[in-house]
């Protein structure tokens, strides 16, 4: 009998070691499923990603714009509300669809929809469906920031070509997000402890400074947000979205590359206790 | 050398053990069952042998690897029919073939020939381009058990198949498996047909609560654990509880059921005619020759007299 695996075996039989029991190589598989769901799937539920940051912007930076007038941007000079929340509507919308992807939606299909313990009785390794999954999120992570970035730029709400450095930087917020998200949902057992997510990301998208400048809280409160991620990624996209950059923006840049070491190490530790029982 | 090694395999939840320290082997081209009860741990032995369940202790080889060291390789060549179907409901009935096939890492164009073929052999060609969620029961377990051929597997886990599966499908698959175990396939099964074991299965082990309790061909269970011969009376629910006394000593083993009694002996037509003879004329009755299910019974079974 010729054997139609025998490529891939013979594949598979060459991998190192510590390599072996996580990973085929194979992460395009579960991307090309990605595709195919997406291509017979519901645009409504990928659409809602995309306008709730519009309607933030609309309602609070047209809004309440009206009513504050001018803020100071990153560079000290003074833009229109809805220029300052604008880009940190964009890092929060990067935040919460790479959370939604690997907290709720991975929970889901790992306890509900089979699809996982489907894929993991081919010689598919668990790194192969966190790969996959991550990259599928980080499309849908591009799909809204293009379109958000497109919605600023009919708005006027962009002044520097540096704008466009926001969608990969938007990427960057997302990839940090969902690899920790992930190691994160390892840990999980019940919907229950799923709650407790969003009794983390609300206060955070309140007080890193999206909606109001970080000046109006004492000390000790500036200090914790800036040790939150959230802070990092709005302080970076608004510098991007004027174009103005200082040494912060190298520290801000490095705590998202630290916060996806982190959590890409951490998963694929998780990895067995996630995908495996 | 065998194609599957088990010693000591333990799995535990928590502190309660679901597989307790069973050891056994399979051949190369021999057709495997593992029978027993509800919860005796026979799924969780199966997703140990795949790689998605890791044990707790005990060692574990399936094709001189141990999966958990090296899982894909392993279920390269592996088909897997888990006890619930894990169809992709996002995807329609041809896809879930091919897009499986894709995580074996294998061709398109292969895959979409192959993908007409199972479809043929589940006879679900008319249904191929149904959502997951529109067919019924026994289509998504076709479907499923068609998808664990993809990857044209050395070894088969077929973790209760034909359940949901009406008997025109059931022989089909039958017949699909005999040729694949003529082409030297290694067939892993768990049933709770017992006529389906004795058809399968060239050896078999029972297990409950986690360990092994018997093991051998259907035919050496039957000789091991059983009469030649069974008479099965009826007399009626309310009054068999209480006619076991008047027939204890006659067999060489009894066992009250529900609605009947079942009689070991090795001559049943004897048997029945001493029972008519002391005047126990029983509502119906039946001899017929000693099966799997009476080993079954008696090894696993409510068994209230032995
Ligand atoms: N993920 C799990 N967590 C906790 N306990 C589990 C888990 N999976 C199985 N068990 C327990 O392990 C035992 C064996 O389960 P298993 O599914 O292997 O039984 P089985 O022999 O396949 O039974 P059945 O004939 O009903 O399919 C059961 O008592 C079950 O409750
Ligand atoms: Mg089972």
């Amino acid at each position: 009998m010729s054997d139609v695996m025998a490529p891939v075996k013979e594949r598979l039989a060459n991998r190192p070691s510590w390599l072996a029991p996580l990973y085929a190589g194979n992460a395009s598989a579960v991307i090309e499923r990605g595709f195919r769901v997406i291509r017979n799937a519901n645009w409504g539920v990928i659409a809602t990603g995309f306008f709730e940051p519009v309607l933030y912007l609309l309602a609070m930076g047209v809004g309440m714009g009206a009513l504050v007038g001018g803020v100071p941007g990153p560079d000290g000079r003074e833009i229109s509300y809805a220029m300052f929340i604008a880009p940190a509507l964009l890092a929060t919308s990067a935040m919460n669809g790479a959370i939604y992807d690997s907290v709720n939606n991975v929970f889901f299909k790992l306890r509900y929809s089979k699809v996982y313990e489907g894929m993991l009785q081919t010689s598919l390794g668990p790194m192969d469906v966190a790969l996959g999954e991550i990259f599928m999120a980080l499309f849908r992570g591009l799909l809204y920031a293009v379109g958000f970035l497109g919605v600023l730029g009919v708005m006027g709400l962009v002044t520097s070509w540096w704008a466009l450095a926001m969608i990969p930087v938007a990427l960057l917020i997302a990839l940090g997000f969902a690899s920790l998200g992930m190691a994160v949902t390892s840990f999980m057992k019940s919907f229950q402890q799923l709650d407790l997510v969003p009794m983390v990301l609300l206060p955070m998208f309140l007080f890193s400074s999206t909606l109001f400048p970080i000046s109006v809280y004492p000390g000790w409160v500036q200090g914790v947000i800036q040790a939150l991620p959230l802070w990092h990624g709005v302080e970076l996209m608004r510098q991007l979205s004027i174009g103005f950059f200082s040494p912060m923006t190298l520290v801000h840049l490095s705590y998202f590359a630290g916060m996806t070491v982190l959590g890409i190490t951490l998963v694929t530790f998780r990895l067995r206790k996630l995908f495996l029982r | 050398m065998p194609v599957i090694q088990a010693q000591n395999l333990t799995k535990k939840f928590g502190d309660f053990t679901a597989v307790d320290g069973i050891s056994f082997e399979v051949a190369p081209g021999e057709s495997f069952g593992l029978l027993g009860p509800n919860g005796a741990g026979k799924s969780t032995t199966m997703r140990m042998i795949g790689g998605t369940s890791l044990r707790t202790s005990g060692s574990l080889t399936v094709l001189g690897l141990d999966p958990e060291e090296r899982g894909p390789e392993v279920r390269a060549s592996l088909g897997v029919v888990p006890q619930q179907d894990s169809l992709d409901e996002e995807l329609r009935a041809r896809d879930n073939l091919i897009v499986y096939g894709r995580y074996f890492g294998l061709p398109r164009a292969y895959l979409e020939t192959k993908a007409d073929e199972l479809l043929e052999f589940a006879q679900l060609t008319e249904k191929a381009k149904a959502k997951v969620n529109a067919l019924s029961g026994g289509m998504k377990r076709r479907l499923t058990i068609a998808r664990g051929l993809v990857n044209e597997p050395r070894i088969l886990l077929l973790d209760e198949p034909t359940t949901g599966l009406d008997p025109q499908a059931r022989h089909i698959l039958w017949d699909r498996l005999f040729r694949l175990k003529e082409q030297g396939v290694t067939l892993v099964i768990t049933t709770h047909f017992m006529d389906e074991a004795e058809q399968l299965c060239d050896r078999l082990v029972v297990i409950d609560h986690g360990k092994i309790v018997a093991e051998g061909s259907p035919q050496a269970l039957i000789r091991e654990y059983s009469t030649r011969e069974v008479v099965e009376v009826r007399f009626g629910s309310a009054r068999n509880a209480a006619m076991e006394a008047e027939l204890r000593g006659m067999a060489e083993r009894i066992e009250v059921l529900p609605d009947r009694i079942l009689l070991y002996a090795r001559d049943g037509e004897g048997l029945l005619e001493q029972i008519s003879r002391r005047g126990l004329n029983p509502l119906t009755s039946l001899v017929r020759r000693s099966s799997l299910e009476d080993v079954f019974l008696r090894l696993t079974g409510r068994s209230l007299i032995d």
